[in-house]
C-alpha cells in the first residue's frame, strides 16, 4: 500500500517547493549581492568599478555564475510563470489586502522575468566591459531610465513579499500575529531595497 | 399612527437579482424578484415567499427558485450560496444588514446543478483522501484512547467547528479549473486529526495525502479563506501548521532513505 501509494506520489510537491527555495536561495541572495554591488556607485564611479573587479577576479566565476545564479534564475521563472498561469485572480471579488498582494506577486514576478532578460541581454551579454561607463549609456537614455526602475522596484517587492510567502510555505511562521508582524518587516526590507536600487540609478546617470 | 406604520410595513419590499441555471449544463441567466418584507426576515426566508408565489419582478410566472437548506442555524453549512459577493450562509444571512437589491448566486467553484443548489462532492472526496476521521474499528475493544490536554482540546474545538459548507473553497483563487488544489478546509481538518492522540497514529497517510495531488503546496498564501469562513476557524495558521508537519516529514523521510 504505501509503495504503491509511494510510486503513484506526484512531483508537484517537490517542484513547489523547489520554487520557493531557489527564489530565497540563491536568486533572492543573488539579488541582494547585486544591489550592494551596485550602491557602491553611490560613492562614485571608482568605488563601482573596483567592486566590479572583485567580482571578476572571483575563481570559477563562470560556474559560479552558471550554477548559483543563471540555472536556479531560469527555474524560478520558468515554474513561475507557470504558477501564476495556474493561479485564480478574484481580487476584483474579493478585495482583501493579503488577496491583492496575491496577485501583485505574480504581476511583479512576470514584469521581473521579462526585465531581466532585457536587461542581462543590454549588459551581461552585450559584449560591453561591464564598467560604470557601459551603465551610464545605458541609464542616459530616458526609456531605459524607467525600465530600470521599473525593474528594481518589481524585483525587490517580489524578493520581499516572496520572504512573507517563503516563510509560511516552510512552516516558519505560523501563527497570524507572525505572519502579520512578517508582513511589516518584508514591506520595510521591500522599501529600503528598492531605495537603495533607485538611489544607485539615478548615481548611474551623473557622468563619469 | 400605528396604522400609517403598519401599511409602510406591509407596502415594504425586498429586491432580490438571483442567478439561476435550469440544469447543469444549461446557461446562466439573472432573475429578478421583489417579495413583500417581513422584520427579521433572512435570505432563506425571501426564497420561501419566491416558492409561495413563483412570480419574477413583472410578475410572469416562472419555476420556483431551487435551493438547499436544513439546520437553519449556521451548523450544517447546506445553504451556503454567494450573497452580495461574500459567499456565506442564506440562514444567517439577515435582510436588514443586507445592501439592496440583494445579489444572490451560486458557488461556481462547484458544479451547479440547479439554481442555487450545487454539487460538493469535492470536498468530501478531499476529507476521504486526506483521512479526516480517527479509525477505532477493531476486531476487539481498544479500550479508551489517551486523554487530550485541555490546550490542544481548545484548539481541537475551535478546528472541529468545520462544517463544509464550501466558502473557503469558493473564496480561493487557487482552487480553479486550471488547479486541482483541495481546499482550504481539508488542510485544516488535516490538522484537526493529526492533533487528535489516535489519529496522530495515521499522522504520516494524511501528511503523505498532502503532499500528493492537489496538495498542499497549491496553497498560494491569498488568505481569502480565513476571511470568509463563517466559524472564523484560523484556517491560514492550519495552512502554515501543516507546512511545517510537511516539511519535517518530507524532509526526514528523505534523509532516512
Amino acid at each position: 500500500m504505501a509503495v504503491a501509494q509511494a510510486a503513484h506520489k506526484n512531483r508537484e510537491f517537490l517542484w513547489r517547493r523547489l520554487h520557493t527555495l531557489s527564489g530565497v536561495i540563491p536568486v533572492g541572495l543573488f539579488l541582494l549581492e547585486h544591489l550592494f554591488t551596485n550602491a557602491t556607485a553611490l560613492r562614485g564611479p571608482a568605488a563601482f568599478n573596483d567592486a566590479v573587479d572583485a567580482i571578476q577576479t572571483l575563481p570559477l566565476l563562470h560556474f559560479i555564475e552558471f550554477v548559483f545564479i543563471f540555472l536556479p534564475i531560469t527555474y524560478h521563472g520558468v515554474f513561475g510563470l507557470y504558477v501564476a498561469f495556474v493561479s485564480g485572480y478574484n481580487a476584483n471579488r474579493f478585495s482583501f489586502g493579503r488577496n491583492i498582494l496575491f496577485v501583485l506577486q505574480r504581476v511583479t514576478g512576470v514584469i521581473t522575468f521579462v526585465f531581466i532578460i532585457f536587461h542581462l541581454w543590454t549588459t551581461r551579454f552585450s559584449g560591453n566591459a561591464p564598467n560604470y561607463d557601459m551603465v551610464h549609456n545605458l541609464v542616459s537614455n530616458p526609456a531605459y531610465f524607467w525600465f530600470m526602475i521599473i525593474g528594481v522596484v518589481a524585483a525587490t517587492f517580489h524578493f520581499a513579499n516572496g520572504l512573507w510567502s517563503f516563510c509560511i510555505h516552510w512552516g516558519i511562521t505560523v501563527g497570524a500575529r507572525a505572519q502579520r508582524i512578517t508582513a511589516w518587516v518584508t514591506m520595510i526590507v521591500f522599501v529600503v531595497l528598492a531605495g537603495m536600487g533607485v538611489a544607485s540609478i539615478i548615481a548611474f546617470t551623473h557622468s563619469a | 399612527m400605528s396604522t400609517t406604520a403598519e401599511t409602510m410595513e406591509t407596502t415594504r419590499t425586498v429586491h432580490l437579482i438571483i442567478e439561476r441555471q435550469d440544469s447543469p449544463e444549461s446557461d446562466p441567466y439573472t432573475e429578478e424578484f421583489v417579495v413583500p418584507y417581513r422584520p427579521g426576515m433572512n435570505v432563506i426566508a425571501c426564497l420561501m415567499e419566491i416558492q409561495r408565489n413563483p412570480r419574477n419582478k413583472n410578475g410572469d410566472p416562472v419555476a420556483p427558485v431551487t435551493w438547499e437548506m436544513n439546520c437553519l442555524e449556521e451548523i450544517c453549512g447546506a445553504c451556503t450560496m454567494v450573497i452580495n459577493n461574500r459567499p456565506r450562509q442564506a440562514c444567517s444571512a439577515l435582510v436588514d444588514k443586507l445592501e439592496q437589491p440583494i445579489r444572490i448566486r451560486p458557488m461556481r467553484t462547484f458544479p451547479v446543478v440547479r439554481d442555487l443548489v450545487v454539487d460538493r462532492s469535492r470536498m468530501f472526496d478531499a476529507l476521504k483522501k486526506i483521512k479526516a476521521w480517527v479509525p477505532i474499528d477493531g476486531t476487539y475493544d481498544l479500550g479508551p484512547g489517551p486523554r487530550m490536554s485541555e490546550r490542544d482540546q481548545q484548539i481541537a474545538y475551535e478546528l472541529s467547528r468545520c462544517f463544509t459548507c464550501g466558502a473557503c473553497v469558493e473564496a480561493c483563487p487557487n482552487v480553479n479549473d486550471k488547479n486541482p488544489f483541495i481546499g482550504p478546509f481539508a488542510i485544516s481538518q488535516a490538522r484537526l486529526f493529526n492533533m487528535h492522540p489516535t489519529g496522530a497514529m495515521h499522522k504520516e497517510d494524511r501528511l503523505e495525502a498532502l503532499m500528493g495531488e492537489g496538495g498542499i503546496h497549491e496553497c498560494g498564501n491569498a488568505q481569502n479563506c480565513v476571511q470568509v469562513c463563517p466559524k472564523g476557524i484560523p484556517l491560514t495558521t492550519s495552512i502554515a501548521a501543516m507546512n511545517r508537519q510537511v516539511t519535517y516529514h518530507a524532509l526526514g523521510a528523505w534523509l532516512r532513505k
